[in-house]
């Protein structure tokens, strides 16, 4: 298996703190906007972005977890059932404007069952995607993302892993391949 | 995670520990699910439901009814009394042709222990048993040890006592086998003619005197009387049975613990239980009624999960 970091260190950072500065742009101080990640991976990139608004904008920003486990589309295509991840949304979504976020976008049905997902919370007045990775021309559905971290250009059987301090101990993009 | 280890749900005594802890993950976020000002997900919505119900109910059927809704699936309801079946058709006919119409799963009640197993083993869909006989009704022991665990935070080291008629009920055995897989204590307290009589071989303590078992517990669970399963007389009048066995707020306020009351419904006011006992704020009767649905959609969503 070959191993290409795509970033880390302080680029990963810098990274992170230029889709804040992205986002403050569109959504000023974040009184009618809000984050949510997906899980399982996208609630670390929801709350990392959240922390770091909160410290530039010097107060709290909205921000949940949203778990999209009954609205996938490959429910009983699978050997064993889906298990459920927890959601945790503690505010009101109606006429919000919603920030959805994941770790990697890729096929796009992850995106188009967490947008069927967010609405059985409310009506949102604007939803929109942010995404740490975008492996473009893979996408089995037509979705782009509004704010995007890097874009990496794939084959399938390679694997983008994003790794998180809060449970890996580092902060890392990495591209998997099968050696040829 | 793997998933359940059965395709069908007949009697919690084929399913172990995992299986009942897997199904309460699931229905925590169920429960979150239908507390959203759009209860429904779309899981289920390549699966058709049929209910079919030799026996009366309307709050199990409402209950699985709802679930099924919640996550999508097409229901099919069919009462027997109203069927084929006062006809002569026997059971696997019966099934068979509602399977004919494309069914995935049954939810049957059926008067007769075993018809549940019976019937898993002549036709393809999945079973859920909603009652049979005085066997098992396993959604209803589920979604109880769901409401203490709910209520306490864990169910191993409670203590439970299932007061009534154990002898007719389906309830008891299921809750029994559910409690004693989670790590509870279980007592049955009723008349002795209505304690079967090796009932202490599952390993539950037998009590008669019904203050002796509520001072015992931290939970009890008060049946109803089954008189439409009684074919004799086992005690000489309800109204014996109520004092000695029915529960009330002065024997409540006598007792030197809060304990929590819970009843599978429906209830007998003034039988089983008082009314200011029932809507009390130890009862989490309306909790297991809600609790009802969410371990409902749990069950029917993982069978769903690997037909």
């Amino acid at each position: 298996m070959q191993k290409l970091t795509l970033l880390d260190g302080q680029k990963f950072q810098i990274t992170i703190q230029r889709l804040c500065r992205q986002l403050i742009e569109n959504h000023n101080d974040f009184s009618d906007s809000v984050v949510i990640g997906i899980q399982p991976r996208g609630i670390y990139l929801g709350r990392r972005i959240a922390a770091e608004l909160n410290q530039i904008l010097g107060k709290p920003v909205m921000q949940g977890d949203l778990d999209i486990t009954f609205y996938r589309d490959d429910f009983r295509r699978r050997e064993t059932p889906l298990v459920p991840n927890q959601t945790r949304i503690d505010f009101i979504v109606e006429g919000k404007k919603v920030i959805l976020m994941d770790d990697v976008l890729w096929t796009g049905r992850t995106i188009r069952a967490a947008m069927d997902a967010v609405l059985a919370f409310g009506r949102p007045a604007k939803v929109e995607l942010l995404t740490l990775v975008d492996r473009r021309y893979s996408r089995h559905l037509p979705v782009t993302a509004d704010y995007v971290g890097i874009e990496v250009d794939s084959i399938a059987s390679q694997k983008v892993v994003v790794s998180w301090k809060e449970t890996d101990a580092e902060d890392r993009v990495v591209l998997l391949s099968e050696n040829a | 995670m793997a998933g359940l280890s059965t395709r069908h749900l007949l009697g919690i005594k084929d399913i172990n520990r995992k299986d009942i802890e897997l199904i309460f993950e699931t229905a925590d976020t169920f429960k979150s699910v239908i507390n959203r000002p759009i209860k429904k997900v779309p899981s289920l919505r390549d699966v058709t439901i049929a209910n079919i119900f030799f026996e009366n109910s309307t709050r199990t059927r409402l209950s699985f009814e709802l679930a099924e809704r919640r996550l999508s699936a097409d229901t099919l309801n069919f009462a027997a009394s109203s069927s084929s079946v006062s006809k002569g058709e026997t059971l696997v006919d019966t099934v068979n042709n509602i399977l004919a119409m494309k069914v995935d799963m049954v939810v049957m009640r059926h008067p007769y222990a075993g018809a549940g197993v019976f019937l898993s083993k002549h036709v393809k869909a999945q079973i859920v048993n909603a009652g049979d006989g005085a066997h098992e009704h396993p959604t209803q022991a589920l979604l109880d040890a769901f409401s203490i665990r709910e209520k306490y935070g864990d169910v191993a080291g409670k203590k439970v006592v299932i007061v009534g008629d154990i002898l007719h009920s389906r309830v008891a055995l299921s809750n029994i086998l559910c409690l004693k897989q989670l790590g509870a204590e279980v007592m049955v307290c009723g008349p002795t003619t209505l304690i079967p009589k090796y009932i202490a071989s599952l390993g539950v303590k037998v009590e008669h005197n019904l203050i002796k078992a509520l001072n015992w517990c931290d939970v009890a669970n008060m049946l109803r009387i089954q008189l439409e399963r009684q074919d004799i007389k086992y005690f000489p009048s309800l109204r014996e049975y109520t004092m000695l066995f029915g529960l009330n707020k002065q024997i409540l306020d006598n007792l030197d613990k809060e304990i929590t009351i819970m009843h599978p419904g429906p209830i007998n006011r003034g039988v089983e239980i008082t009314s200011d006992v029932a809507d009390s704020k130890q009862s989490i009767i309306l909790d297991q009624v809600e609790n009802g649905v969410a371990v409902r959609m749990a069950v029917l969503y993982l069978l769903a999960g690997q037909a």
